[in-house]
Protein backbone atom coordinates (compact mmCIF):
# COMPACT_ATOMS: atom_id res chain seq x y z
CA UNK A 1 0.00 0.00 0.00
CA UNK A 2 1.35 3.42 -0.91
CA UNK A 3 2.12 5.66 2.10
CA UNK A 4 -0.20 8.63 2.41
CA UNK A 5 1.51 11.92 1.67
CA UNK A 6 1.36 14.04 4.85
CA UNK A 7 1.28 17.38 3.07
CA UNK A 8 -1.53 16.61 0.61
CA UNK A 9 -3.31 19.83 1.48
CA UNK A 10 -2.41 23.27 0.19
CA UNK A 11 -2.46 25.15 3.51
CA UNK A 12 -3.41 24.12 7.02
CA UNK A 13 -2.50 21.54 9.65
CA UNK A 14 -1.87 17.84 9.53
CA UNK A 15 -2.03 15.92 12.78
CA UNK A 16 -0.09 12.74 12.23
CA UNK A 17 0.78 9.73 14.43
CA UNK A 18 -2.50 9.78 16.34
CA UNK A 19 -2.89 6.41 18.10
CA UNK A 20 -5.24 4.25 16.08
CA UNK A 21 -8.84 4.79 17.15
CA UNK A 22 -8.23 8.20 18.75
CA UNK A 23 -8.66 10.22 15.52
CA UNK A 24 -12.36 10.86 15.94
CA UNK A 25 -11.85 11.89 19.58
CA UNK A 26 -9.12 14.35 18.52
CA UNK A 27 -11.50 15.77 15.95
CA UNK A 28 -14.23 16.06 18.56
CA UNK A 29 -12.09 17.97 21.07
CA UNK A 30 -10.77 20.37 18.43
CA UNK A 31 -14.33 21.54 17.96
CA UNK A 32 -13.58 22.95 14.51
CA UNK A 33 -16.09 25.15 12.68
CA UNK A 34 -18.80 23.20 10.83
CA UNK A 35 -17.67 24.42 7.43
CA UNK A 36 -14.07 23.24 7.93
CA UNK A 37 -12.60 21.00 5.25
CA UNK A 38 -11.27 17.96 7.07
CA UNK A 39 -9.72 14.75 5.84
CA UNK A 40 -9.45 11.86 8.25
CA UNK A 41 -7.60 8.61 7.75
CA UNK A 42 -8.16 5.80 10.21
CA UNK A 43 -6.00 2.71 10.84
CA UNK A 44 -3.24 3.74 8.46
CA UNK A 45 -0.10 1.58 8.52
CA UNK A 46 2.63 3.20 10.63
CA UNK A 47 6.22 2.12 11.25
CA UNK A 48 6.22 3.93 14.58
CA UNK A 49 2.83 2.90 15.95
CA UNK A 50 1.81 -0.14 13.88
CA UNK A 51 -1.44 1.62 13.02
CA UNK A 52 -2.31 5.28 13.29
CA UNK A 53 -4.94 7.87 12.46
CA UNK A 54 -4.25 11.09 10.55
CA UNK A 55 -6.30 14.29 10.42
CA UNK A 56 -5.81 17.02 7.85
CA UNK A 57 -7.47 20.37 8.40
CA UNK A 58 -7.53 22.63 5.36
CA UNK A 59 -6.92 26.34 5.95
CA UNK A 60 -6.37 26.27 9.74
CA UNK A 61 -3.26 26.58 11.85
CA UNK A 62 -3.82 25.08 15.30
CA UNK A 63 -3.28 27.28 18.34
CA UNK A 64 -1.05 26.33 21.26
CA UNK A 65 -4.13 25.47 23.36
CA UNK A 66 -5.48 23.17 20.68
CA UNK A 67 -2.13 21.42 20.36
CA UNK A 68 -2.03 20.95 24.12
CA UNK A 69 -5.48 19.41 24.05
CA UNK A 70 -4.29 16.84 21.52
CA UNK A 71 -1.37 15.93 23.77
CA UNK A 72 -3.78 14.89 26.51
CA UNK A 73 -5.40 12.12 24.47
CA UNK A 74 -2.84 11.48 21.72
CA UNK A 75 0.62 12.04 23.21
CA UNK A 76 2.37 10.44 20.21
CA UNK A 77 0.83 12.88 17.71
CA UNK A 78 2.90 15.20 15.56
CA UNK A 79 1.55 18.46 14.22
CA UNK A 80 2.65 19.58 10.76
CA UNK A 81 1.97 23.08 9.53
CA UNK A 82 1.47 23.10 5.78
CA UNK A 83 1.91 25.97 3.36
CA UNK A 84 1.92 25.69 -0.43
CA UNK A 85 1.68 21.89 -0.19
CA UNK A 86 4.89 21.70 1.87
CA UNK A 87 5.53 21.02 5.57
CA UNK A 88 6.87 24.35 6.88
CA UNK A 89 6.90 23.41 10.55
CA UNK A 90 6.79 20.10 12.35
CA UNK A 91 6.32 19.71 16.06
CA UNK A 92 5.64 16.98 18.55
CA UNK A 93 2.77 17.58 20.89
CA UNK A 94 3.85 17.82 24.48
CA UNK A 95 1.87 17.75 27.68
CA UNK A 96 2.61 21.08 29.35
CA UNK A 97 3.40 21.39 33.07
CA UNK A 98 0.17 23.27 33.66
CA UNK A 99 -3.15 22.93 31.87
CA UNK A 100 -5.59 25.82 32.00
CA UNK A 101 -9.13 26.00 30.70
CA UNK A 102 -9.27 22.92 28.50
CA UNK A 103 -10.38 20.25 30.96
CA UNK A 104 -13.01 20.42 33.65
CA UNK A 105 -12.40 18.95 37.08
CA UNK A 106 -13.93 15.51 37.58
CA UNK A 107 -14.75 16.33 41.21
CA UNK A 108 -18.39 17.50 41.16
CA UNK A 109 -17.85 19.39 44.42
CA UNK A 110 -14.91 21.41 43.04
CA UNK A 111 -15.43 25.17 43.25
CA UNK A 112 -14.60 25.50 39.52
CA UNK A 113 -18.06 24.12 38.70
CA UNK A 114 -19.73 26.94 40.63
CA UNK A 115 -17.66 30.06 39.97
CA UNK A 116 -16.58 31.77 36.76
CA UNK A 117 -13.00 30.54 36.90
CA UNK A 118 -10.91 28.61 34.39
CA UNK A 119 -10.12 25.12 35.66
CA UNK A 120 -6.38 24.78 36.21
CA UNK A 121 -4.35 21.59 36.64
CA UNK A 122 -0.79 20.77 37.52
CA UNK A 123 0.64 17.85 35.58
CA UNK A 124 2.03 15.49 38.21
CA UNK A 125 2.91 12.71 35.78
CA UNK A 126 3.16 12.74 31.99
CA UNK A 127 3.44 8.96 31.53
CA UNK A 128 0.92 7.79 32.61
CA UNK A 129 -0.87 11.11 32.45
CA UNK A 130 -1.98 12.31 35.87
CA UNK A 131 -3.30 15.78 36.69
CA UNK A 132 -3.98 17.50 39.99
CA UNK A 133 -6.65 20.18 40.24
CA UNK A 134 -5.07 23.46 41.36
CA UNK A 135 -8.18 24.28 43.38
CA UNK A 136 -9.61 21.10 44.97
CA UNK A 137 -6.33 19.09 44.81
CA UNK A 138 -8.06 15.97 43.45
CA UNK A 139 -6.03 13.93 40.98
CA UNK A 140 -7.35 12.71 37.64
CA UNK A 141 -5.98 9.83 35.59
CA UNK A 142 -5.90 9.27 31.84
CA UNK A 143 -9.30 7.67 31.37
CA UNK A 144 -11.08 10.33 33.44
CA UNK A 145 -9.14 13.17 31.76
CA UNK A 146 -10.36 12.14 28.29
CA UNK A 147 -13.97 12.25 29.53
CA UNK A 148 -13.59 15.74 30.97
CA UNK A 149 -12.14 17.68 28.06
CA UNK A 150 -13.99 20.94 27.54
CA UNK B 1 6.89 36.94 56.16
CA UNK B 2 7.25 33.30 55.12
CA UNK B 3 3.83 32.83 53.47
CA UNK B 4 0.89 35.05 52.62
CA UNK B 5 -2.01 32.62 52.77
CA UNK B 6 -2.70 29.34 54.55
CA UNK B 7 -4.61 27.16 52.10
CA UNK B 8 -3.26 23.61 52.11
CA UNK B 9 -0.83 21.62 54.21
CA UNK B 10 0.64 20.57 50.85
CA UNK B 11 2.00 24.12 50.49
CA UNK B 12 4.04 23.74 53.69
CA UNK B 13 7.62 22.56 53.86
CA UNK B 14 8.92 21.19 57.14
CA UNK B 15 10.64 24.54 57.88
CA UNK B 16 7.31 26.36 57.55
CA UNK B 17 5.62 23.93 59.94
CA UNK B 18 8.42 24.30 62.48
CA UNK B 19 8.24 28.06 62.15
CA UNK B 20 4.50 28.06 62.95
CA UNK B 21 4.94 25.68 65.90
CA UNK B 22 7.79 27.75 67.32
CA UNK B 23 5.82 30.99 66.91
CA UNK B 24 2.78 29.42 68.60
CA UNK B 25 4.94 28.29 71.50
CA UNK B 26 6.38 31.79 71.99
CA UNK B 27 2.93 33.37 71.79
CA UNK B 28 1.47 30.91 74.27
CA UNK B 29 4.24 31.73 76.73
CA UNK B 30 3.76 35.46 76.22
CA UNK B 31 0.01 35.10 76.56
CA UNK B 32 0.44 33.40 79.93
CA UNK B 33 2.73 36.18 81.13
CA UNK B 34 0.84 39.20 79.82
CA UNK B 35 -2.75 38.15 79.16
CA UNK B 36 -4.13 39.62 75.92
CA UNK B 37 -1.44 40.72 73.47
CA UNK B 38 -1.47 43.72 71.16
CA UNK B 39 0.25 42.45 67.97
CA UNK B 40 -2.92 42.80 65.89
CA UNK B 41 -4.24 45.99 67.47
CA UNK B 42 -6.30 47.87 64.90
CA UNK B 43 -6.48 44.84 62.58
CA UNK B 44 -9.77 43.24 61.61
CA UNK B 45 -10.39 39.56 60.92
CA UNK B 46 -13.35 38.57 58.74
CA UNK B 47 -14.62 35.05 59.44
CA UNK B 48 -16.60 33.88 56.41
CA UNK B 49 -18.26 30.64 57.41
CA UNK B 50 -20.38 29.49 54.49
CA UNK B 51 -21.20 26.41 56.53
CA UNK B 52 -21.35 26.14 60.31
CA UNK B 53 -18.33 25.07 62.33
CA UNK B 54 -18.65 26.53 65.79
CA UNK B 55 -15.41 25.13 67.20
CA UNK B 56 -13.14 26.35 64.40
CA UNK B 57 -14.84 29.75 64.18
CA UNK B 58 -14.68 30.39 67.92
CA UNK B 59 -11.06 29.29 68.00
CA UNK B 60 -10.12 31.81 65.28
CA UNK B 61 -12.15 34.53 66.95
CA UNK B 62 -10.51 33.81 70.29
CA UNK B 63 -7.06 33.87 68.64
CA UNK B 64 -7.72 37.25 67.00
CA UNK B 65 -9.09 38.79 70.20
CA UNK B 66 -6.10 37.52 72.17
CA UNK B 67 -3.85 39.18 69.58
CA UNK B 68 -5.62 42.47 70.31
CA UNK B 69 -7.52 42.57 67.02
CA UNK B 70 -11.22 42.56 66.28
CA UNK B 71 -13.54 40.26 64.37
CA UNK B 72 -16.41 40.62 61.90
CA UNK B 73 -18.13 37.90 59.92
CA UNK B 74 -20.95 35.46 59.54
CA UNK B 75 -21.54 31.90 60.70
CA UNK B 76 -23.66 30.55 57.85
CA UNK B 77 -24.26 31.41 54.21
CA UNK B 78 -28.03 31.80 54.59
CA UNK B 79 -27.48 35.13 56.37
CA UNK B 80 -25.52 36.61 53.45
CA UNK B 81 -25.89 37.81 49.87
CA UNK B 82 -24.94 34.30 48.73
CA UNK B 83 -28.63 33.60 49.21
CA UNK B 84 -29.29 36.32 46.62
CA UNK B 85 -26.95 34.57 44.20
CA UNK B 86 -23.74 36.46 44.86
CA UNK B 87 -20.62 34.61 43.74
CA UNK B 88 -17.84 33.69 46.14
CA UNK B 89 -15.45 35.90 44.19
CA UNK B 90 -17.69 38.94 44.61
CA UNK B 91 -18.16 38.23 48.32
CA UNK B 92 -14.37 38.17 48.73
CA UNK B 93 -13.90 41.37 46.68
CA UNK B 94 -16.43 43.04 48.95
CA UNK B 95 -15.22 41.76 52.30
CA UNK B 96 -11.57 42.59 51.63
CA UNK B 97 -12.56 46.26 51.94
CA UNK B 98 -13.67 45.70 55.52
CA UNK B 99 -10.91 43.48 56.88
CA UNK B 100 -7.16 42.83 56.98
CA UNK B 101 -7.35 39.04 56.88
CA UNK B 102 -10.03 36.53 55.88
CA UNK B 103 -10.70 33.11 57.39
CA UNK B 104 -12.98 31.09 55.15
CA UNK B 105 -14.91 27.86 55.60
CA UNK B 106 -16.78 26.69 52.53
CA UNK B 107 -18.54 23.46 51.51
CA UNK B 108 -16.96 23.44 48.03
CA UNK B 109 -13.47 22.05 47.60
CA UNK B 110 -10.95 24.56 46.30
CA UNK B 111 -12.98 27.55 47.53
CA UNK B 112 -10.18 28.76 49.82
CA UNK B 113 -7.58 28.64 47.01
CA UNK B 114 -9.90 30.62 44.76
CA UNK B 115 -10.60 33.13 47.53
CA UNK B 116 -6.86 33.61 48.07
CA UNK B 117 -6.35 34.25 44.35
CA UNK B 118 -9.08 36.87 44.29
CA UNK B 119 -8.31 38.60 47.59
CA UNK B 120 -5.69 41.30 47.99
CA UNK B 121 -5.52 40.48 51.71
CA UNK B 122 -4.34 37.17 53.27
CA UNK B 123 -6.73 34.21 53.34
CA UNK B 124 -6.68 31.29 55.78
CA UNK B 125 -8.53 28.08 54.96
CA UNK B 126 -10.73 26.87 57.82
CA UNK B 127 -11.96 23.87 55.82
CA UNK B 128 -13.01 23.52 52.17
CA UNK B 129 -15.33 20.55 51.74
CA UNK B 130 -13.49 17.24 51.98
CA UNK B 131 -10.25 18.82 50.84
CA UNK B 132 -8.13 20.66 53.42
CA UNK B 133 -8.18 21.96 56.97
CA UNK B 134 -4.54 22.94 57.39
CA UNK B 135 -4.88 24.76 60.71
CA UNK B 136 -6.28 21.58 62.28
CA UNK B 137 -3.17 19.71 61.15
CA UNK B 138 -0.88 22.36 62.56
CA UNK B 139 -2.67 22.34 65.91
CA UNK B 140 -2.49 18.53 65.96
CA UNK B 141 1.27 18.70 65.46
CA UNK B 142 1.54 21.42 68.10
CA UNK B 143 -0.36 19.23 70.57
CA UNK B 144 1.94 16.27 69.96
CA UNK B 145 4.99 18.49 70.38
CA UNK B 146 3.61 19.93 73.62
CA UNK B 147 2.69 16.55 75.07
CA UNK B 148 6.03 14.89 74.30
CA UNK B 149 8.41 17.83 73.78
CA UNK B 150 9.15 16.39 70.32
CA UNK B 151 7.60 14.70 67.30
CA UNK B 152 10.62 12.72 66.06
CA UNK B 153 10.89 9.20 67.35
CA UNK B 154 7.21 8.74 68.18
CA UNK B 155 4.90 5.92 67.13
CA UNK B 156 1.60 7.42 66.09
CA UNK B 157 -1.62 5.56 65.25
CA UNK B 158 -4.40 7.11 63.19
CA UNK B 159 -7.66 5.33 63.92
CA UNK B 160 -11.12 5.30 62.38
CA UNK B 161 -12.40 6.46 59.01
CA UNK B 162 -9.09 6.92 57.22
CA UNK B 163 -10.70 6.83 53.78
CA UNK B 164 -12.83 9.96 53.96
CA UNK B 165 -11.29 11.84 56.89
CA UNK B 166 -9.46 14.90 55.58
CA UNK B 167 -7.92 15.45 59.05
CA UNK B 168 -6.00 12.18 58.97
CA UNK B 169 -4.94 12.66 55.35
CA UNK B 170 -3.30 16.01 56.08
CA UNK B 171 -1.84 14.83 59.37
CA UNK B 172 -0.29 11.75 57.78
CA UNK B 173 1.29 13.93 55.11
CA UNK B 174 2.61 16.45 57.66
CA UNK B 175 3.94 13.69 59.95
CA UNK B 176 5.87 12.22 57.03
CA UNK B 177 8.28 15.17 57.39
CA UNK B 178 9.30 13.75 60.77
CA UNK B 179 11.10 10.62 61.88
CA UNK B 180 7.99 8.77 63.06
CA UNK B 181 6.37 5.38 62.66
CA UNK B 182 2.74 5.53 61.57
CA UNK B 183 0.00 2.99 62.19
CA UNK B 184 -3.12 3.23 60.06
CA UNK B 185 -5.92 1.44 61.92
CA UNK B 186 -9.17 1.24 59.97
CA UNK B 187 -12.02 -1.16 59.35
CA UNK B 188 -12.17 -2.88 55.99
CA UNK B 189 -13.37 -0.46 53.34
CA UNK B 190 -12.28 2.65 55.25
CA UNK B 191 -8.51 2.22 54.87
CA UNK B 192 -6.15 5.09 54.10
CA UNK B 193 -6.29 5.84 50.34
CA UNK B 194 -3.49 4.18 48.38
CA UNK B 195 -2.23 7.44 46.86
CA UNK B 196 -1.52 8.82 50.34
CA UNK B 197 0.20 5.63 51.50
CA UNK B 198 2.31 5.60 48.32
CA UNK B 199 3.16 9.28 48.63
CA UNK B 200 4.62 8.99 52.12
CA UNK B 201 5.76 5.35 52.35
CA UNK B 202 9.30 6.14 51.23
CA UNK B 203 9.66 8.67 54.06
CA UNK B 204 8.11 6.90 57.06
CA UNK B 205 7.49 3.37 58.27
CA UNK B 206 3.83 2.49 57.93
CA UNK B 207 1.87 -0.35 59.51
CA UNK B 208 -1.65 -0.92 58.17
CA UNK B 209 -4.01 -2.97 60.32
CA UNK B 210 -7.62 -3.32 61.35
CA UNK B 211 -6.70 -4.41 64.87
CA UNK B 212 -6.29 -1.71 67.50
CA UNK B 213 -5.60 -4.31 70.21
CA UNK B 214 -2.54 -5.63 68.41
CA UNK B 215 -0.77 -2.28 68.19
CA UNK B 216 -1.88 -0.50 71.34
CA UNK B 217 1.12 -1.61 73.48
CA UNK B 218 3.54 -0.10 70.93
CA UNK B 219 2.16 3.36 70.30
CA UNK B 220 2.81 6.78 71.86
CA UNK B 221 -0.12 8.64 70.27
CA UNK B 222 -3.57 7.34 69.40
CA UNK B 223 -5.29 9.81 67.09
CA UNK B 224 -8.91 8.67 67.00
CA UNK B 225 -11.48 9.94 64.50
CA UNK B 226 -15.19 9.48 64.18
CA UNK B 227 -16.50 6.77 61.89
CA UNK B 228 -19.22 8.59 60.04
CA UNK B 229 -22.51 6.75 60.10
CA UNK B 230 -23.66 8.35 56.85
CA UNK B 231 -20.93 6.53 54.88
CA UNK B 232 -22.52 3.16 55.52
CA UNK B 233 -25.35 1.97 53.29
CA UNK B 234 -26.21 -0.70 55.89
CA UNK B 235 -26.77 0.61 59.46
CA UNK B 236 -26.10 -2.88 60.87
CA UNK B 237 -22.62 -2.79 59.33
CA UNK B 238 -21.96 0.60 60.95
CA UNK B 239 -23.10 -0.65 64.36
CA UNK B 240 -20.75 -3.62 64.07
CA UNK B 241 -17.77 -1.43 63.21
CA UNK B 242 -18.38 1.38 65.70
CA UNK B 243 -18.30 -1.15 68.55
CA UNK B 244 -14.97 -2.53 67.42
CA UNK B 245 -13.25 0.85 67.62
CA UNK B 246 -14.34 2.02 71.01
CA UNK B 247 -11.44 3.36 73.04
CA UNK B 248 -12.26 2.46 76.65
CA UNK B 249 -10.28 1.68 79.83
CA UNK B 250 -10.28 -2.03 78.98
CA UNK B 251 -8.51 -1.63 75.64
CA UNK B 252 -6.07 0.78 77.28
CA UNK B 253 -4.94 -1.82 79.84
CA UNK B 254 -2.04 -2.83 77.61
CA UNK B 255 -1.07 0.72 76.66
CA UNK B 256 2.16 2.55 77.55
CA UNK B 257 1.70 4.75 80.60
CA UNK B 258 2.72 7.73 78.52
CA UNK B 259 0.21 7.09 75.72
CA UNK B 260 -1.74 10.18 74.66
CA UNK B 261 -5.13 10.00 72.97
CA UNK B 262 -6.08 12.77 70.59
CA UNK B 263 -9.27 13.43 68.63
CA UNK B 264 -10.23 16.34 66.35
CA UNK B 265 -13.71 16.27 67.96
CA UNK B 266 -16.66 16.08 67.98
CA UNK B 267 -16.62 12.50 69.25
CA UNK B 268 -19.68 10.31 69.24
CA UNK B 269 -18.90 7.04 70.95
CA UNK B 270 -15.42 6.14 69.74
CA UNK B 271 -13.87 7.29 73.04
CA UNK B 272 -15.75 6.42 76.22
CA UNK B 273 -16.30 9.21 78.77
CA UNK B 274 -14.39 7.14 81.33
CA UNK B 275 -11.22 7.85 79.36
CA UNK B 276 -11.57 11.63 79.84
CA UNK B 277 -10.21 11.58 83.37
CA UNK B 278 -7.35 9.20 82.69
CA UNK B 279 -3.75 10.25 82.07
CA UNK B 280 -4.22 9.27 78.45
CA UNK B 281 -6.69 11.91 77.33
CA UNK B 282 -5.16 14.87 75.50
CA UNK B 283 -8.14 15.85 73.34
CA UNK B 284 -9.33 18.82 75.37
CA UNK B 285 -5.81 20.21 75.62
CA UNK B 286 -5.73 19.69 71.84
CA UNK B 287 -8.70 22.07 71.56
CA UNK B 288 -6.71 24.75 73.40
CA UNK B 289 -3.78 24.27 70.99
CA UNK B 290 -5.96 25.79 68.28
CA UNK B 291 -5.69 29.20 69.92
CA UNK B 292 -1.88 29.75 69.96
CA UNK B 293 -1.49 28.05 66.58
CA UNK B 294 -4.15 30.27 64.99
CA UNK B 295 -2.67 33.30 66.73
CA UNK B 296 0.67 32.42 65.14
CA UNK B 297 -0.88 32.00 61.70
CA UNK B 298 -2.88 35.22 61.92
CA UNK B 299 0.17 37.12 63.15
CA UNK B 300 2.40 35.73 60.40
CA UNK B 301 0.05 36.40 57.48
CA UNK B 302 -0.76 39.87 58.83
CA UNK B 303 2.97 40.55 58.98
CA UNK B 304 2.75 41.66 62.63
CA UNK B 305 4.78 38.76 64.00
CA UNK B 306 8.20 37.95 62.55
Amino acid sequence: MKELKVSAIQKGTVIDHIPSGKGLKVLEILNLPEDSTILIAVNVRSEKLGKKDIIKVEGKILSEDEVNKIALIAPTATVNIIDKWEVVEKKNVEVPDEIIGIIKCANPNCITHYEKVKPKFKVISKKPLKLKCHYCERTMEEEIIAKNLL
Amino acid sequence: MRFQDVISINDFEKDDIEYVLKTAELLERELKEKGTLQYAKGKVLATLFFEPSTRTRLSFESAMHRLGGSVIGFAEASATSVKKGESLMDTIRTVENYADVIVIRHPKEGAARLAAEVAKIPVINAGDGANQHPTQTLLDLYTIKKEFGKIDGLKIALLGDLKYGRTVHSLAKALSYYNVKLYFVAPQGLEMPRHIVEEISDKVDIVETSSLESIIPEIDVLYATRIQKERFPDPAEYNKIKGSYRVDPKILEGAKETLKIMHPLPRVDEISYEVDKTRYSAYFRQVWSGVPVRMALLGIVLGVIE
